[in-house]
């Protein structure tokens, strides 16, 4: 008796019992199934954040003022007022850094921006030139913020494509025309081409202004908020780290490495602890959603019991006309395997469609790697071995006589 | 062929004790035709199913082809249960919703023969025991007598050399059974070794040697004609 006659003897048995074949594999439906869901949803999310911080560019370090805390907090940068427009020219010119081909500094603070008759609550952030080319910025029209405002404190602004909207309508092109912000009268020459923002902040809700405009005019303020840098290339990041690093240390006439008043973090540093926040999101729904899974399995498990005992007649029958142990534990093994294959699969379709539905739903790019739903296969034909084989040793170990007297 | 040494069943279930069989010993030449008679509970079907590897003594010890068979594992003992010996249950024991013919087949199956070939043997023994026209039936279609046929081809499909049938005849119409101990004579004839239960005498008398149990013991055991002036 070959496995094929056993499998097609297997698939007569389980079609005996349609009901209760059925309800067997609806437990290891729910379970693959919401496995399947939530590690794809979790990462659609993960490939969206990573798309997010990717889109800055992998070479771009960012130094924020305030010591490095446990986590990561974006909003740190408020509080500490030590990094310095001096500290970013230094990072430029000093001959000890060497891996640095950009740098920007940024003052960035939220308030209101008037036409007269219509404003809007924005992020104002006072830039130099080096900002377009380190943080990818392009122009829908206009010109950019020239080393000339920044040297002389000129009053010009670049709108975000929301602000733009927010205060003179869409489709208008308001270069040439003037916006207020506190008050001071600002001549708008460009605007920055949309880059569509989702997750953290809106990137098209700002108002780019010269960096000593915003310091000096705007906000009376003789710091920076935060440090872009363009390493020259991806591979010389740890230096660059470095170098930025002692440079920033030793202009605070610090020594201690662990007493730094800055921090410094690349898009990786970022994309990891995103990623660390909704990985541990996923592993977790992921376990509950697993225990759904063994309480599947245990199921199959009782339904093979039942059916065992059952068929303990019959099994004795067949073992009185020569059956083998093994050829029992195959009969059974191969009934419970074909439950949770075919509920495994099954639940692997209705999972894909649920997060399909689900990540289009709520705008996430769809994600599934091929390696979770091989895994979710051979889970599920593992359960299948897992939970049937107790029941199927036992039938194996049957005596022949006692089981054709079993009623 | 067979050597029952001191062999004892007992029974015990909770406190109660049952001594089906009590220090039985003899032996069956290969080519015998030997019957087994006694009344009801007297420990028949119990000395059958040790005979047919099926159950194992309390005590005693139980050689088939020069093999203990209580040192054997239990995948030897479905080995020889499958090829030395064709059992025919008192209950008949058919696979209920399967058809006659894959009830016959099923030894081959575990036997190994291929599906056509155990299709066309199963078909030409249910012929042979009378069911050529029955063999897409099911158990619960046939009667208790073809239940019984379908047993008997069923124990004969594997050309076995030991045949153990307990009371083959006993839902057969006379004119049948005199059919089916025409088939038995004829395995003996060609070397076969039938043992079998009966209560009927005129059956016994097919066999050359009759054994008598009564409560466990065998109190008489000789050829049938020595029997009949026993009783006479
Ligand atoms: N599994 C069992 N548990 C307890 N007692 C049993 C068991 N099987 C048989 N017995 C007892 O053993 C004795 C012999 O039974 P057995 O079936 O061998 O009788 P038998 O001679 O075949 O009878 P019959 O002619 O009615 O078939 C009986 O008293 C029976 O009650
Ligand atoms: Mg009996």
């Amino acid at each position: 008796m070959d496995i094929s006659e056993l499998f097609f003897e297997a698939i007569g048995t389980l079609t005996l019992n349609k009901l209760r074949t059925g309800l067997a594999t609806l437990g290891i439906i729910i379970g693959i199934g919401s496995v399947i869901a939530l590690v794809s949803l979790g990462q659609s999310s993960q490939k969206a954040v990573a798309a997010q911080i990717q889109s800055l560019g992998s070479n771009l370090l960012t130094v924020i003022p305030g010591a490095q805390s446990a986590g990561f907090v974006r909003g740190a940068a408020g509080g500490a007022t030590t990094l310095t427009y001096e500290d970013a020219r230094a990072l430029q010119t000093s001959p000890q850094v060497t891996t640095v081909k950009n740098v920007s500094p940024e003052f960035s603070r939220r308030t209101q921006v008037t036409t007269g008759r219509k404003n809007t609550n924005t992020q104002i952030l006072g830039v130099t030139p080096s900002y377009m080319e380190v943080r990818k910025v392009s122009l829908a029209s206009g010109s950019f913020i020239s080393a000339r405002d920044v040297e002389s404190m000129t009053k010009v602004a670049i709108l975000g494509s929301q602000v733009v909207s927010d205060l003179f309508g869409d489709g208008v092109n308001p270069v040439g025309q003037s916006i207020r912000i506190n008050n001071i009268s600002f001549r708008v020459i460009g605007v920055a081409e949309s880059r569509g923002g989702t997750g953290f902040q809106n990137q098209d809700d700002v108002v780019f202004v010269p960096l000593t405009t915003a310091q000096k005019q705007l906000f009376g303020a003789d710091y920076v908020t935060s440090i872009s840098v363009e390493a020259q290339n991806e591979s010389v990041m740890t230096q660059a780290q470095d170098e930025i690093g002692y440079l920033l240390l030793a202009r605070h006439k610090l020594k201690d490495p662990a007493s730094a008043d800055f921090t410094i973090f690349s898009q990786n540093d970022i994309l990891g602890a995103a990623s660390a926040v909704t990985g541990t999101f996923t592993t977790l729904l992921s376990g509950i959603a697993a225990i759904s899974l063994l309480v599947g399995g245990i199921g199959i498990m009782n339904i093979m019991l039942v059916t065992v005992t059952e068929r303990t007649r019959e099994i004795g029958l067949r073992k009185a006309l020569g059956a083998k142990k093994k050829i029992i534990i195959a009969q059974f093994l191969i009934e419970s395997i074909i439950l949770t294959f075919a509920g495994g699969v099954i639940g692997m379709v209705a999972g894909v469609a649920t997060s399909y539905i689900i990540s289009n739903m709520i705008n996430l790019p769809f994600a599934l790697s091929p390696n979770s739903v091989l895994l979710a296969i051979g889970v599920s034909g593992a359960i299948g071995v897992l939970f049937g084989w107790y029941p199927a040793q036992k039938a194996a170990n049957l005596q022949p006589i006692e089981a054709l007297r079993y009623e | 062929m067979i050597q029952l040494s001191h062999i004892s069943k007992i029974y015990k279930n909770d406190s109660v004790e049952t001594i089906a069989l009590d220090d039985i010993s003899f032996k069956v030449k290969e080519g015998e035709f030997m019957a087994i008679m006694g009344a009801s509970g007297s420990g028949k079907s119990t000395l059958m199913h040790i005979m047919g590897a099926l159950d194992l003594p309390t005590k005693g010890t139980y050689i088939l082809d020069g093999e203990d068979v209580g040192k054997l594992e239990d995948d030897e003992l479905a080995e020889i249960r499958n090829r030395k010996i064709g059992f025919v249950f008192q209950a008949f024991n058919l696979l209920p919703r399967t058809s006659a013919l894959k009830n016959v087949a099923m030894p081959m199956v575990y036997a190994g023969v291929s599906k056509e070939e155990r299709k066309e043997k199963a078909k030409k023994f249910l012929e042979m025991v009378g069911l050529a026209d029955k063999i897409d039936h099911t158990p619960n279609q046939l009667s208790g007598g073809q239940q019984q046929r379908v047993a008997i081809a069923r124990a004969l499909v594997m050309n076995p050399r030991l045949i153990l049938a307990d009371e083959p005849t006993g839902n057969i119409a006379t004119t049948q059974a005199e059919e089916i101990m025409a088939i038995f004579q004829d395995l003996n004839d060609n070397g076969h070794t039938i043992v079998m239960i009966t209560h009927e005498p005129n059956i016994a008398e097919h066999a050359k040697r009759i054994i008598h149990l009564r409560d466990g013991k065998i109190v008489n055991d000789g050829n049938h004609h020595k029997q009949r002036r026993v009783k006479r």
